[in-house]
C-alpha cells in the first residue's frame, strides 16, 4: 500500500493512481456538506443556479464540526456516516466532484459512478475529530448559514490524514464481516 | 421534604454535559490500550493509536472527542422526598444542557424531524424519569451520537426463537452495521419488558463501566458469549479489519408478555461517552 501527498484541486491522473488501502495526506481547500446542505445544493441544481463552490476536483468532506472555541480556526471535525448521501453523490461526481471524504459503507450506485467518472472515496477515523481538527488551517462558511454546524465551510487543510476505502477501480478496503451461515 | 436548588442541578449537568465530551473515561482507555496491544493489523493499531491521541489532544484542548457532542439523554432517580425548587426538574436540566453546550463549544444537534431545522441549544433532552425511595436525586448524562444511534433496531422475536435468536439478532445486526457506527463499539442489550421498555434499558445498559460484571452470573456468561461472537465478525476497529469489533456487550434483562420476547440493540460508539451526579 501506497502513501501519498496530494494537493487540491484533485486530477483524474492522481485520483486514478489510487488503491484501497493506500494512505493520503490532502492538503488545499476542500468543502463541507452533509445532509441539509446536500439537499439544498440540489435545489440548486435543479434550478440551474450556479453552486456556492466549484465542483471541477473538488473533495466533500462529510462533517459537521462543533463550534470554533476562541482562538482555533474550527471545533472537532470527524466525519460523519457517508452512506446518508448516498443518494447524491453519483450526481456530483458525473459533474466533476472527485473525493469524499467520510467513514462507513457506500452502495453500489456510488461505487459505480466513481468507476465512471474517476472518483474516491477517503476515509477518516471517526470519533478522532478533536485530532483531526489539528489538521485544520482555516475555516469559512461559504453558504447556507442559517445551517449552523451543517453550513457549507471551506476547510483549508494540510496533510489531512485519509485512507482509501474505495478507488475509482472497484477496489475496497472494509473487512466483509464472517458470519457463519 | 428536602429542597434542591435549581440552580445546583443546571450547574451539574451543565458540568457533565461539558466534562463527558472532553474527558474519555479510564474503562474505555483501558480498553483502546488492551486492543491496541491484542491487534496484530497494523490499521487496526493505527485506528486505536489515533483514538489515544485524540483522547490526550481533547484533555489538552478540550475541544471535544467527537465533533458529534450527542443527542442528551438522562436517566433520573427522584426520590420521593426530594423537590427541585424554581422552574421544575425537567426545565433546569434543559437549562443545565443548553448552558454546557453552549459554554462548552459543544456541537447542538437536535432538530425538527420534518423541517431538519436545529433546535439551536441542543433541547429538549430526552429525559427518562424513575422515582426512588429516599431524599436523593441521581442524574446519568450520555452523550448519544446519532451514528451510532441510526444502527440500533428493536424487534419482537416468538418466544420459541429463545437465546439463539437473539444471538442471531444482535450478531446480524453488527455484521450489517459494518464500519457505520465507529467501531469498536459497545453494545446494549435490553431484552424483555414492552416494545419500547426494551430499548430504554438496553440504552440505560450503556451507563454501565465496561470493565463491570453483571451481578447475575448467567446473563455475565452471556454477554462475554455475545461478546466473543461479536469479535470473530473481524470487521475491527473503523471496520479495516481486526479482532476488536466491539468493547463490551451489557445487557439488561426484565420479564415480559408471555406472548412477546422483545429484543432491543441499542449501538454506541468507540466513544463511550457519559457521566453520573448524585445531588
Amino acid at each position: 500500500m501506497a502513501e501519498y501527498k496530494l494537493e487540491m484541486p484533485l486530477t483524474d491522473d492522481a485520483v486514478d493512481k489510487l488503491r484501497a488501502g493506500d494512505v493520503v495526506f490532502l492538503s488545499g481547500t476542500i468543502y463541507t456538506a452533509r445532509d441539509a446542505a446536500h439537499k439544498k445544493l440540489f435545489e440548486l441544481l435543479d434550478e440551474d443556479k450556479d453552486l456556492p463552490f466549484d465542483l471541477n476536483g473538488a473533495a466533500i468532506y462529510y462533517v459537521g464540526p462543533s463550534p470554533a472555541p476562541p482562538g482555533r480556526p474550527i471545533g472537532s471535525a470527524g466525519p460523519t456516516t457517508s452512506y446518508r448521501m448516498d443518494t447524491y453523490a453519483p450526481r456530483l461526481h458525473a459533474l466533476g466532484l472527485k473525493a469524499t471524504i467520510g467513514k462507513g459503507k457506500r452502495n453500489d450506485e456510488v461505487k459505480t459512478a466513481m468507476q465512471e467518472h474517476t472518483g474516491v472515496y477517503f476515509g477518516a477515523t471517526g470519533g478522532a475529530g478533536a485530532l483531526l481538527s489539528n489538521s485544520i488551517e482555516a475555516a469559512q462558511v461559504i453558504a447556507f448559514e442559517e445551517l449552523g454546524p451543517e453550513a457549507i465551510r471551506a476547510l483549508k487543510v494540510k496533510d489531512f490524514p485519509l485512507l482509501v476505502i474505495n478507488d475509482a477501480h472497484g477496489g475496497e478496503l472494509y473487512a466483509k464481516p464472517v458470519l457463519d451461515t | 421534604m428536602r429542597e434542591i436548588q435549581a440552580s445546583d442541578v443546571i450547574e451539574a449537568v451543565a458540568g457533565m454535559c461539558m466534562k463527558a465530551n472532553t474527558e474519555l473515561p479510564a474503562d474505555v482507555r483501558n480498553k483502546f490500550e488492551q486492543a491496541m496491544a491484542e491487534e496484530d493489523s497494523p490499521a487496526a493499531k493505527e485506528v486505536l493509536r489515533q483514538l489515544l491521541e485524540n483522547a490526550d489532544i481533547s484533555n489538552d484542548t478540550k475541544l471535544p472527542l467527537c465533533q458529534d457532542c450527542g443527542l442528551a439523554v438522562f436517566y433520573v432517580e427522584v426520590g420521593e422526598d426530594v423537590k427541585v425548587t424554581g422552574p421544575g426538574l425537567r426545565e433546569a436540566i434543559n437549562e443545565g444542557v443548553r448552558k454546557g453546550y453552549g459554554d462548552g463549544y459543544l456541537r447542538k444537534s437536535a432538530c425538527d424531524p420534518f423541517t431538519r431545522k436545529n433546535t439551536g441549544d441542543a433541547t429538549p433532552a430526552v429525559i427518562h424519569f424513575d422515582v426512588v425511595p429516599g431524599d436523593s436525586l441521581r442524574i446519568a448524562y450520555m452523550a448519544k451520537g446519532g451514528g451510532s444511534e441510526n444502527m440500533s433496531r428493536v424487534t419482537m422475536l416468538a418466544p420459541a426463537q429463545g437465546w439463539e435468536g437473539i444471538k442471531k439478532f444482535i450478531v446480524n445486526r453488527v455484521a450489517e452495521a459494518g464500519p457505520n457506527p465507529c467501531p469498536p463499539t459497545v453494545i446494549g442489550v435490553g431484552i424483555g419488558g414492552t416494545f419500547d421498555h426494551s430499548a430504554k434499558i438496553a440504552k440505560r445498559a450503556l451507563l454501565r463501566k465496561l470493565d463491570d460484571t453483571h451481578p447475575d452470573p448467567k446473563i455475565a456468561d452471556m454477554e462475554k458469549e455475545l461478546e466473543q461472537e461479536l469479535n470473530k465478525l473481524g470487521i475491527g476497529p473503523m471496520g479495516l479489519g481486526g479482532k476488536t469489533t466491539v468493547l463490551g456487550v451489557k445487557m439488561a434483562v426484565e420479564p415480559c408478555h408471555i406472548a412477546s420476547l422483545p429484543v432491543a440493540i441499542n449501538v454506541q460508539c468507540h466513544s463511550q461517552r457519559h457521566e453520573e451526579v448524585e445531588l
